[in-house]
Order: structure tokens, then sequence, then C-alpha cells
């Protein structure tokens, strides 16, 4: 068995001509929990996508266990991402179905299951994200975080190898935060499954995260164990671990200058 | 003078390019192999969001058609003394050419402009992104399903449309102006042809649904997924579908009055 579930090679991928990566190279390590971190707009949702095959890269490639992702017919493709999951940002769930129906869907389109086994995992995965009590409403009726996490529970119904969390923690409760901490962290460590999370919260995903990527500019800027980069003095990644408003990475938009703006007008 | 030259082409290139991918989408949609279990439960949604759904504004619609048509049909006959020929006059303006291409129209308005948003919305909040990486298609799983709805629904929607737009005729010509109920039915048995008449409404029919629903779906699959972008290809929807029925009604009852 390969040690990197997730291997990407110089992996360059534009849109509309602006290069959002360059030359990318990155390994998600089997059963670990890897956390790609990055300010808004560096293109960290495209990275997962590009790992889903939802994007074709421009040159480089993507291996997942050992095999080029985009290199796959639909049909293997398809198969592939049995074995895969991605938490969307948005959670994502069909507004027309319950959530009994929501968490049910991969396992009705996927298995041979009977409708009493169905039945059985569809709750105990809501019991293992906490809202077994709220099967039977439908997605407009639940908060935020209940949206989240009742996508959690869909995308893990059919337990994949490798889950993706696209953003999970924004916009959350501290109380949701601290819940879906707990709950990437025990699915890590219960089902052995891989883990890519991306993210701009530092604190609660290096509370859980093995390895980190640090991606800005469309480039890798640093990576290493939580701790490392925390105490890193690189100024990019100290910036970024530190939340500093302004340093190497402006927080302004480049413009003309705010006084010549003004007297503009 | 060239900005605007090169403005057109790059708006007649991006047209061409707009019709080419329908195509594309249309064939692989169809390319997508059924499977009757799963198809059947989303296609009985789907006859009942696109076809039951319709069939309220189609009675309605068609019984005023119906008794505006009786009403001037019989004033315009009645100066040459030809008011029993009223029963003809309407079953053939509406088995022919009112009711298929009518009801075609309403349907493009309530049905295909829903279908617009729904799947435009599905793809704003990225429920065909999760479907797609769930392992399943959502062409097939959310397409499909809507485009034979509408091939179902629309030709018998249109049928109904027929037979409720003759009964408000009945209505106004017989029960209120008198005119006689026995020479009513059977100078429009007598005139109406199964073939030629109620067979080229329903062909036109089914021609229309093709086109309304492609135009329907394919511009949900391919707004810009924001608000506006729905909004934009909502408003597309029922204008492309609208031109299109009337434009392809004037080319089929050219062939059928031409004898194909």
């Amino acid at each position: 068995m390969q040690t990197n579930l997730v291997e990407l090679a110089n992996l360059t991928f534009s849109r509309k001509g602006r290069c959002i990566f360059d030359g990318v190279n990155m390994e998600v390590r089997r059963g670990k929990i890897t956390a790609i971190m990055g300010p808004s707009g560096s293109g960290k949702t495209t990275l997962l996508k590009l790992i889903g095959a939802q994007l074709q890269p421009d040159s480089g490639t993507v291996l997942v266990n050992g095999t080029n992702i985009h290199r796959l017919s639909r049909k293997a493709l398809y198969q592939a991402r049995r074995k895969m999951g991605l938490l969307f940002q948005s959670s994502a769930l069909f507004t027309d179905l319950s959530v009994f129906d929501n968490v049910a869907f991969p396992l009705r389109e996927h298995t041979a299951l009977n409708a009493a086994m169905i039945r059985d995992i569809v709750l105990m995965k809501l019991e293992a994200v906490g809202l077994r009590g709220v099967a039977n409403l439908m997605p407009a009726e639940l908060s935020g975080g209940m949206m989240r996490r009742v996508a959690l529970a869909r995308t893990i119904v059919l337990d994949p190898e490798l889950m993706m969390y696209d953003e999970p923690f924004t916009g959350q409760d501290p109380i949701s935060m601290g819940v879906l901490v707990r709950l990437i962290k025990r699915l890590n460590q219960l089902l052995g499954t891989t883990t890519v999370i991306v993210s701009h919260d530092v604190e609660e995903t290096c509370s859980i995260a093995d390895y980190v990527y640090l991606i800005a500019g469309g480039r890798l800027i640093g990576q290493g164990t939580p701790q490392e980069l925390r105490q890193s003095a690189q100024p990019h990644i100290h910036q970024f671990m530190h939340g500093e408003a302004d340093g190497v990475v402006p927080f302004h938009y480049p413009a003309k200058p705010y006084t010549e703006d003004l007297l503009d007008a | 003078m060239l900005d605007k030259i090169a403005q057109f082409g790059h708006r007649g290139v991006s047209t061409l390019q707009s019709i080419g991918s329908s195509g594309v989408f249309l064939f692989t949609v169809f390319s997508r192999s059924l499977n009757f279990r799963k198809l059947w439960p989303a296609l009985r949604v789907q006859l009942h969001f696109v076809g039951v759904l319709s069939c309220l504004i189609i009675v309605v619609s068609a019984l005023f058609i119906g008794m505006v048509v009786g009403l001037q049909g019989y004033h315009t006959l009645e100066k040459f003394g030809a008011s029993s020929q009223l029963g003809q006059l309407l079953a053939l303006s509406i088995s022919r050419e009112l009711g298929p291409v009518l009801s075609a129209l309403l349907f493009a308005g309530r049905a295909g402009s829903a279908l617009t948003a729904e799947i435009g919305l599905m793809k704003a909040t990225e429920q065909l992104a999760s479907m797609d990486m769930m392992g399943v298609d959502p062409l097939g799983r959310i397409i499909y399903p809507r485009f034979l709805a509408g091939l179902i629904s629309l030709p018998t929607l249109s049928l109904i449309f027929s037979a409720v737009a003759v009964y408000g005729g009945y209505f106004i010509g017989v029960q209120w102006l008198g005119v006689d109920g026995g020479s009513f039915w059977s100078n429009m048995q007598a005139a109406v042809d199964f073939r030629l008449d109620v067979l080229s409404g329903i062909i036109k029919s089914v021609v229309f649904a093709f086109v309304v629903v492609w135009i329907a779906v394919f511009q949900g699959f391919s707004c810009v997924p924001t608000a506006e972008g729905i909004s934009q290809a909502t408003t597309r929807t029922v204008v492309y579908s609208s031109l299109s029925v009337l434009a392809l009604d004037f080319l089929m009852t050219a062939m059928m009055i031409g004898g194909w």
C-alpha cells in the first residue's frame, strides 16, 4: 500500500488567463489529516476540485491511490469518486429531499441494500453527527451549522477512503465549530479516513492537522507540522499564521494612491 | 467602425458556440444509459411538476380562447349565413394551430421557466457538483427525467387544450348564441381528418415539447450560477422557446400544407 493517498506533481492551472496554480507539488499521507491553508482567493477550493477531477489541470498530474485521476474514463472516475467525499462549503444539500433522504441518496444510488438496511445506516450516520432527531426535517428547516453536519453525514455514508472538507468552519458559531472540529478528528481516527481540510481558520485547523501546506499567489509558500509553521520566521508564513493585517501579503488590493483617487472625484 | 464589426463577429461566434454546445449537451443527455428502477421515481415527480401543475393554466386559457374563437367565428360566419360551420372552424383552427402553439407558449412560460430556474439554482447551490462528486451523473439523474417529463406532458396538455377549447366554443356558439348543436358536432366530425388535422397537431406539439424542454434544461445547466445569471437564463428560456415555437410552427405548417 502506498504511503501517500494523493500526490500532486507540477500542477498548473489557470482560469480566464489568470494563473491559479503554478507548478504545485503536494503529498497527502494516508490516514493523516492534511490541511491546506491560505488567504481567500488563493485557490484552495479549486485545488479540491482538481483532486476530485471536477476541473482539469493545464499540466501536471494528480494521483489518487496511484492512479492519474484526470486520465480515467467517466465510468472509472465515477467509480473512483465513490471512495472520495467532498464536504462543500455551501453544504449542497438537495433542497427537495428530507434530511433522511439526503443522507440515504448515495446508498440508494450505489448500493442494492434494502430499505431497512438503508434506514439503519442513515440513522447511524446521523447519530454520529448528533442529528438523528432531525431525520424527517427538510434542509430549509435547519440552521447553517446543522446543514453542514447533515452534509457531513451524507458524505461519510459510503465510508470514503478520502475525505475533503472545503472551509468546514466558515460561518459557524463557536459551539458548531467545536463540534465540527471534534467530528472531523473522530472520523479520521475511527474510520481511518485520509483527510484533507481546506481552510483559513488557523487555530481550529492547526488543532487537528498532522501536516499543513500554505498556498498563496499560486505557489506553495510553506509546509510542515502546525508547530513548525507557527515557529517559522519566514515573513509570508509568519504573517498568515499570526493573522497580521499587513505584511508581505498586502491587505489592500493593488490600486492607485488613496489621496489621488479621492481628489479625482 | 472596425470595433463594431468585431463586436458583431464576436456575437455571431458566441451564438454559434452556444448552439453547438447545446447540441453536444443534448447528445450527452441522450447517450446516458437508462435504469428504469432509478428513472421512474424521478420521472413521476417531474410529470407532476411539469405536467399536472401546468393543467390549470392550460384548461383556463383553453376555455377562454375557445370562447373567444367561438364568438368571433360566429359573428364572421353569420354574415355569410354559415354559422352552422362554427364547429368546423373551431375544430380545425384549434387542433391544427391554436392548440399546439398556445399550449407550447404557455408551457414555456410556466414549466420551461421553472425548469431553468430550478436547475440554475441547483447549480448555484452546488447541488449538481455534489451529485457529480458522489459519482452520480447529474445529466442522467436531473436532466434526463425532466426532459422525458416535458416530452410526455406537452403533447398531452396540448390535447387537453384542444378538447377544452372546443367545448369553450361549443358553450358560446350552441348554448349562448343558438347555433344548432347537431350541425355543430356533425359538421365538425365531417370536416376534421384524424391524420391531417389531429395527428399533425400532435406531431407539432411533440416537436415543440422537444425544443422548449431542450432550451429550458440547457439554459438552466449552462447559466452563470448567480442570482443575475439565473434570472437572465430564465428570461432567455421564455424568449427563445416562444420564438422557436412560432418559427417552427410556420415551417411545419408549410410542410404539412405542402403534403410533407
